[in-house]
């Protein structure tokens, strides 16, 4: 038995959002008396961090602490139209929506504020810490909670905005295909190290060293729990997973964990992550989505490192040790190419 | 692991960034993340009325057959059984998502009537006040089948003579845009440039189904909910189409709706499309009682929709020096026996090739195929990682043909700022360049000079920011006789003879009727006339044996989430 390394290499860029119909997300922002802020959305949080995202976003645009803001989501009762968490949307088209109900909020504020200070509502900047002062003279201020008291109670302002987000359907030539499919793409490349194993066929990812482009990372956190788990479930699809190991043939689908493999915390590789910036002109704050692409570039990569390790091409997914056996079978055991 | 295992590049493109943020870059903590971690967090199975019902289906164990009788009269006299559900207590027994947008139509009962098309499609739902007792009486309900030859294999299934899965798609394709029965990509002249390329390189690939397999698995409670509503704690991942659809197949106005949900427990996709939502509230609107519908772990892997099996035939024309001038893609995605969301990923697909790449000229024939066997719907990277899988294996082979190191090979023919894309539209905003040069560097990767230099703000547009000067079209695999706006055969053709659910007729004629209409009006009206127009005729009649059910005001037509009616040519 002999075990074989090898490194494969893969690069991707990734659409974000969807267009079919017309791809529009909305949220509502309102102060309570106190200068707590709620934002309302009908999107859902599964685990990505959706709430979380749009709360910074919030606070970012009205210029408060986070802790300032809550937000209620997924309730129809209460929460305008959003299309949906899927197709790397949620930051993006929501986040914007959050933006411009917050732009619509924090324009009242600001008003509110210049009434009470009796100054120009233009000369007005908040401070992030719960403050709005006049540009260049820190002593003119007034707390935003002052400000969206006096607006509600002296004033007879609702501290509220509305906010709404569309990429417009792109309509598909049929004999082209000439579309807008999305506005902004996600980028990624990475290289995997594997070690094969010439008499069972198994594989294991030994390494990941990988960079992805995602626009902002508006939670540097929320990306990295994104791309970690991400990259895991690439190498998941890559080696392990299918519901149909026969297919086209149905036979032996698995029923539960046990049948259906995934990688466990002992198969985890070391994955070095290193993360680029290139803000999207239209998105919040540069932002795009990590969400889905993070996965994709470890499929091509594991397949690309077995070859570099053994010379055995895998175009099937996923890759198992029958598939491994039967191509070092067919070329007369382990080629290593080492190009990489 | 986290330390040390990551790092934030902030040098590359720091001029395009303002990073003097106040909360935009934080780490901060999760808004809900106390809930999470103390198990407090309430997700839709937390909401556990008293009295709450339990639903299971019964399913087909065939990949096709006709019913020739279901009987439910053994599993509704098991004791704790109060309502066994079929076809027709469905007020409107026949759904796809994409319909809500105007792209496609109804294919797919909540409960099959006439036929079965996949192994584990529901014909019974049986409502009882266990679980184990709704499962125990599920086994109880008899069908009659008629097992019918069936097809697996995407490219058995477009051969003529072919099992036919849906009647309504007769070459079991997709038609797109009533023109052809897979969507096409052309950009230059492709078969020429294969001619003239120094190389040519062939490959096959083949995606496998994955099971999105979140941890909580799909599912709804509903129940009734003062003055005359329905509460709905759902997992969807979108709630206004599960909200949408509950509203079209009860024929409930969404005003007597109430949906919650936002906190759910994974999705990967496979929480777009769930039918639970209407199914759970019509156990509630039938027996007056709360009802849940949850998927068990066999069901999320064998009946719940998967990532879709795709396979992609690529061949590349290089030049020595390791340019590509040529990618041509044959694609078939493997949509099982109903359409879900499969038509869309194509047209995702579509515009998203070649892949990261400018390549003087591309084609694509893609085309959404119907199997017997569990349709497929969305999971992460949806229309995309399965081609993305063939591209990069194949950029692999291409770069060894050429003698190249494969990240110089990516980084030669990466896209760049202001180069034009086969879908027509120029580059912006890339980066591909960039993540290729940071992971050579940390690899080691020795790369060559023109690599190790390269921008993807510079060397692009020019002449790569050009049309090609000709596009070779063809006709192939048109199809005759649709409207612009259909997407099966078109009204009139169909057989009688397969279904005894007359739904599918008018549900077919609608959208070429809508189509047919909104044409001559102007563009902009179209967008605010056409949906509302549409509504009184995109009531499919109920079936025939079953009482009419109250006819919907006109003020209360299904939600349409489509900016235009129809998914019109340009």
């Amino acid at each position: 038995m002999t075990l074989h390394r090898g490194r494969g290499f893969a690069a991707i860029n990734y659409p974000i959002g969807m267009n079919l119909g017309g791809d529009p997300s909305q949220a509502l922002v309102h102060s309570n008396p106190d200068g707590k802020f709620t934002v309302t959305l009908s999107s859902i949080d599964l685990g990505q961090g959706m709430k979380s995202v749009t709360r910074q976003i919030a606070a970012e645009t009205l210029g408060i602490p986070v802790e300032d803001v809550y937000v209620d989501t997924a309730d129809s009762d209460t929460g305008p139209h959003c299309m949906g968490s899927f197709a790397s949307r949620g930051t993006h088209r929501v986040g914007n929506a959050v933006i411009q109900a917050a732009q619509e909020a924090r324009a009242v504020m600001l008003d509110a504020a210049a009434e009470e200070l009796e100054v120009d509502p233009a000369d007005l900047v908040t401070d992030g810490q719960g403050n709005i002062h006049v540009r260049g003279a820190p002593s003119r201020s007034i707390t935003t909670m002052a400000a969206c008291q006096a607006a509600q109670f002296r004033q007879g302002k609702t501290v509220s905005g509305r906010g709404i987000f569309l990429i417009p359907l792109s309509e598909v030539d049929p004999d082209t295909g000439e579309m807008t499919p999305v506005s902004c793409f996600a980028h990624a490349a990475m290289i995997v190290e594997v070690e094969v194993d010439d008499e069972t066929g198994e594989v294991s990812v030994t390494d990941m060293k990988s960079a992805y482009e995602v626009g902002r990372a508006l939670n540097p956190k929320l990306v990295e729990q994104q791309l970690r788990g991400g990259a895991w479930m690439g190498m998941s699809h890559a080696a392990w997973e299918t519901t149909e190991p026969y297919y086209p043939d149905r036979a032996h689908g698995p029923v539960d964990f046990s049948g259906y493999l995934m990688p466990g915390p002992g198969d985890l590789a070391p994955h070095h992550i290193s993360i680029l910036e290139r803000p999207a002109p239209d998105g919040p704050f540069g932002g795009k989505g990590p969400g889905e692409m993070c996965a994709n570039p470890v499929l091509p990569a594991v397949v690309n490192a077995i070859y570099d390790a053994v010379g055995v091409r895998i175009d099937d997914l996923p890759v198992t040790p029958e598939k491994v056996l039967r191509g070092l079978r067919a070329q007369g055991g382990a080629k290593p190419r080492r190009r990489l | 692991m986290s330390d040390g295992m990551i790092e934030f590049r902030k040098e590359f493109f720091a001029d395009e960034r303002d990073d003097t943020l106040n909360e935009i870059g934080k780490p901060t903590r999760r808004q809900d993340i106390l809930g999470h971690v103390t198990g407090r967090s309430p997700f839709y199975d937390d909401h556990l009325f008293q009295g709450l019902l339990h639903m299971r289906c019964a399913r087909s164990p065939h990949h096709a057959a006709r019913i020739r009788r279901i009987d439910t009269s053994e599993a509704e006299r098991t004791p704790g059984v109060v309502r066994v559900l079929i076809g027709r207590d469905v007020p409107l027994n026949l759904n796809t998502l994409l319909s809500l947008l105007d792209f496609g139509i109804d294919d797919e009962p909540v409960l099959a009537t006439d036929r079965v098309r996949y192994r584990g499609e529901p014909v019974a739902a049986v409502v009882a006040d266990s679980e184990a007792t709704a499962r125990a009486a599920a086994a109880k309900v008899r069908v009659e089948w008629e097992v019918l030859p069936h097809v697996l294999d995407v490219e058995e299934a477009i051969r003529p003579g072919a099992p036919v899965v849906l009647d309504i798609y007769p070459g079991n394709r997709f038609i797109y845009h009533g023109k052809y029965d897979h969507q096409k990509l052309r950009y230059g002249d492709v078969e020429a440039a294969l001619r003239a390329a120094d190389h040519v390189v062939e490959g096959r690939y083949q995606m496998s189904p994955i099971e999105q397999a979140p941890i909580e698995t799909c599912g709804a409670i509903a129940a009734p909910e003062t003055n005359d509503r329905f509460v709905c704690y759902s997992s969807t991942q979108a709630l206004f189409f599960s909200l949408a659809t509950s509203s079209k197949l009860l024929r409930l106005p969404s005003s007597r709706l109430h949906f919650i949900g936002g906190t759910v427990g994974g999705g990967f996709g496979g929480k777009v499309d769930s039918i639970h939502e209407p199914l759970a509230i019509l156990g509630a609107m039938l027996t007056g009682r709360p009802c849940k519908y949850m998927w068990d772990r066999e069901e999320e892997m064998q009946v719940g929709a998967p990532r879709g099996a795709e396979r992609w035939y690529i061949s590349d024309g290089v030049m020595r020096d390791g340019r590509i001038v040529a990618r041509k893609f044959v694609g078939y995605f493997d949509s099982g026996a109903y359409t879900r969301l499969s038509s869309y990923a194509i047209i995702k697909a579509v515009g998203h090739l070649p892949g990261p790449y400018t390549i003087p000229n591309v084609s694509a024939d893609v085309s959404c195929v119907y199997t017997n066997r569990t349709p497929a719907t969305a999971m992460r990277g949806f229309g995309i990682t399965g081609v993305d899988f063939a591209i990069e294996a194949h950029m692999d082979k291409v770069a060894e043909v050429v003698g190249m190191n494969p990240i110089d090979f990516r980084i030669l023919n990466a896209y760049r700022d202001g180069d034009m894309k086969a879908h027509r539209r120029s580059a912006k905003n890339c980066a591909l360049i960039e993540c290729c040069q940071v992971v050579a560097e940390k690899a080691g990767v020795q790369l060559s000079n023109a690599a190790r230099t390269a921008s993807s703000r510079q060397g692009g547009g020019g002449d790569r920011g050009r049309l090609p000067a000709h596009t070779a079209l063809d006709q192939s695999g048109r199809v005759e006789g649709f409207d612009t706006g259909s997407y099966a055969r078109k009204a009139g053709q169909r057989p009688a003879t397969q279904h005894q659910v007359p739904a599918p007729v008018a549900a077919r004629a609608s959208p070429a009727t809508q189509a047919a209409s909104v044409q001559s009006r102007p563009r902009v009206e179209e967008t605010r006339v056409a949906p509302s127009a549409s509504q009184t005729t995109q009531q499919p009649a109920p079936p025939q044996q079953h009482p009419a059910p109250p006819s919907a005001p006109p003020r209360s037509g299904p939600i349409r989430f489509s900016s235009l009616s129809g998914f019109r040519r340009r």
